[in-house]
């Protein structure tokens, strides 16, 4: 996508610099004037409200470490310690808790957005892949930061999670001692959960690059998923998506803060607030909302094991959708069926959420096994088929055709 | 299908490692207004008084609140006791120490102490309890819901501080079906969200008038749970006050942010469309 170089250094200094490292110029070309579509609505703001979150959750939780302690005996304490005694320590711990629930808010639109305008097809395929990868990050970053207050839900939740690993025929109790670094989720558990929920922020950050760069090689997706054909079609970055997803951001912040400020506990689980307690069991042990649909797939399985393929499969079957979408046409904008097939399946994910956080029993089951059926065959049976049966509307010949058809009716 | 669901619960049996009935008090909590609630509610100073006294007279009795100290009590959006005030009433508590020499005393308490536990450890709490381990108070009205519902609780919180009220007023005569049921030791209340028999005696708990407050206000069992109700509310979330004062200063500050984007946003954009 980028050509050549716009930077021309002005200054003697400016030369010099530029040919020994041309940062300026890759700063310029990729941040300020990179070429990106004209069409593109509000559901692309996500992108960058993602990299807001990230850069929100890793500062809040450095200055967290600073008054954290990692022990079985200590760690609880010390997130009191944080919201009774530390300046303004509530605010980062809230910030980061709620900021998790919002990471996950806006990466599930960021997701659903390339899903439905047909981001993941060709040419963006390694792109797509990449965000699945930075979405398994982000869950295990997640996972293990939930453990660290040490709560009754950090505790058994960890348990039940790391008790998945035992299904694994013949190896499975080993690998489980050795996550474990003992024989039950204990000090050792806390301890490199601790260092690993330090560590994959910074790699998940390395991935975010990588996902951008394979984003600027061909360029964004738009709405109406033709390709850009010319200058005609696009504007440059800055300042036209600098201040639209600006605005966006803000937008996005002001929901965020009213939960930080004023439900900071609410997406949280009340039971979190007792201390982990191994000898007593909570009445429903559940996993953060984001998790739930995974949730429900595993326990809509009565057999332990294929409970755990199924629900690591229902997450990795998205690093093959580009193969298992067969339509050519990107946009579901032009796409009848799968425009209304599409909502089906975000609806079932929504559902799962749902039975994932009911007990396990009378019609929760056999709702939990309808729509797990219905996950897979959406991407294994309706996808495929969808795109070889369904009879696309007609595109428009460009992006700019496209904006100047909807802009004049409006006017 | 009874079949199946029974296979699913023995194998998400195996995930935990014991099994727990989906537990949820039988009644909801009674849904009383405290003046904390809503964006700008704030803690009655002179309700939080009374509390801490009903707290001290009362609950301290069994129940720990190890996260608190006093020094706390005179904090900026709390029961607003004065310095003085918080040195008099830590002075009243017995804390374990160790004096110079290293052996054990019991010396009064300082404003930099923790509320110290009535029991010197867990199982001597149990053995003191008929075997039930008085909770920790300090938290309790954010690890206790008083109703469900994912929207009920969007609006009306998770109900707490009414989950603790409706357990103090709400012990009663177990029907007659269920008293024949009565295990030794424990008392019927279906607020009580660990199944409707609870280790802690009503006659232990509050009667008419046992506490007499300092400012005359009325001390009858409702009285007096809905102010002790509401100092857990207070020393579970001691920083509410600032908390909703610069969350209204924040959006104030995003409100006009916002505003200002998307007005310089349509300018920049409107030669586009």
């Amino acid at each position: 996508m980028s050509g050549p170089s716009n930077y021309q250094p002005t200054s003697a200094i400016g030369k010099w610099f530029h040919e020994r490292l041309p940062i300026v110029a890759f700063v310029k070309d990729h941040a300020l004037d990179f070429p990106t579509p004209k069409n593109l609505n509000y559901w692309w703001t996500f992108g960058g409200i993602l990299a807001v979150m990230m850069v929100v959750q890793i500062i809040s939780g450095i200055v967290l470490v600073m008054h954290y302690t990692p022990h079985v005996d200590m760690a609880f304490a010390s997130v009191e310690h944080i919201m009774r005694d530390v300046n303004y320590g509530w605010l980062l711990r809230y910030m980061h808790m709620t900021g998790a629930s919002f990471f996950f808010i806006a990466v599930y639109i960021h997701m659903f957005r390339g899903m439905y305008y047909g981001s993941y097809k060709a040419p963006r395929e390694v792109l797509w892949m990449i965000g699945v990868i930075i979405y398994l990050i982000m869950m295990a970053t997640a996972f293990m930061g939930y453990v660290l207050p040490w709560g009754q839900m950090s505790f058994w939740g960890a348990k039940v999670i790391t008790n998945l690993f035992s299904a694994i025929p013949f190896v499975g109790d080993s690998i489980t001692t050795w996550l474990w670094g003992g024989y039950s989720v204990d000090n050792p558990t806390l301890n490199r959960f601790f260092s690993l929920h330090y560590l994959l922020p910074f790699v998940l950050a390395g991935v975010v690059i990588l996902h951008i760069w394979a984003l600027h090689v061909p360029g964004n997706n738009n709405p109406t998923g033709i390709s850009v054909k010319g200058p005609q079609d696009t504007v440059p970055f800055h300042p036209y998506y600098t201040l639209k997803d600006g605005f966006a951001i803000v937008a996005f912040l002001i929901v965020y803060g009213l939960f930080v400020f004023y439900g900071p506990n609410y997406m949280g689980d009340a039971v979190n607030y007792v201390q982990a307690n191994p000898l007593s069991t909570p009445a429903h042990i559940k996993p953060e909302w984001y998790y739930l649909p995974f949730y429900a797939i595993l326990r809509s399985i009565p057999n332990k094991l294929l409970g755990v393929i199924a629900m690591f499969s229902s997450i990795l079957i998205l690093l093959f959708l580009p193969w298992l979408d067969t339509s050519r046409v990107r946009s579901g904008t032009y796409r009848p069926v799968f425009k209304l097939e599409f909502w089906v399946f975000a609806v079932v994910c929504v559902a799962l959420g749902y039975i994932g956080s009911r007990p396990p029993e009378g019609s929760y089951v056999m709702w939990g096994q309808i729509l797990t059926v219905y996950y897979f065959a959406h991407f294994i049976i309706i996808l495929p088929l969808m795109g070889l049966l369904e009879t696309p509307k007609a595109l428009p010949s460009s992006i700019s055709e496209d904006v100047l058809a909807k802009a004049v009716p409006a006017k | 299908m009874k079949k199946f669901a029974s296979l699913l619960i023995a194998a998400s049996a195996l995930f935990a490692a014991s099994g727990a009935a989906f537990a949820e008090a039988e009644k909801s909590a009674k849904p009383i207004g405290y003046s904390f609630e809503g964006p700008f509610g704030t803690f009655d100073k002179a309700q939080l008084q009374r509390g801490y006294k009903v707290y001290k007279e009362v609950c301290s009795g069994c129940h720990a609140m190890k996260f608190v100290s006093f020094r706390n009590l005179a904090d900026r959006g709390g029961p607003g006791f004065t310095e003085e005030q918080v040195k008099a009433l830590a002075a009243t508590f017995k804390v374990h120490d160790l004096d110079g020499n290293g052996a054990s005393i019991d010396r009064a308490g300082l404003p930099s102490d923790a509320f110290p536990s009535p029991f010197a450890n867990d199982d001597a709490a149990k053995a003191a309890n008929g075997g039930a381990l008085p909770p920790d108070l300090s938290l309790i009205t954010k690890a206790r819901e008083g109703w469900h519902g994912t929207f009920n609780q969007l609006i009306n919180g998770i109900g707490g501080p009414q989950y603790v009220y409706s357990l103090l007023t709400g012990y009663e005569d177990p029907p007659a079906d269920m008293a024949k049921d009565a295990p030794a030791g424990k008392y019927y209340n279906p607020y009580f969200q660990n199944g409707i028999w609870i280790s802690m005696p009503a006659a232990g708990t509050l009667t008419d008038g046992r506490v007499v407050y300092d400012d005359g206000a009325k001390n009858t069992v409702d009285d007096m749970a809905k102010d002790v109700s509401a100092f857990l509310a207070w020393t579970a979330e001691p920083k509410m006050e600032e908390r909703k004062q610069t969350g209204f200063e924040v959006m104030i500050y995003l409100a006009i942010l916002a505003g200002l984007l998307y007005a310089v946003k349509k300018k920049i954009w409107r030669d586009i469309h």
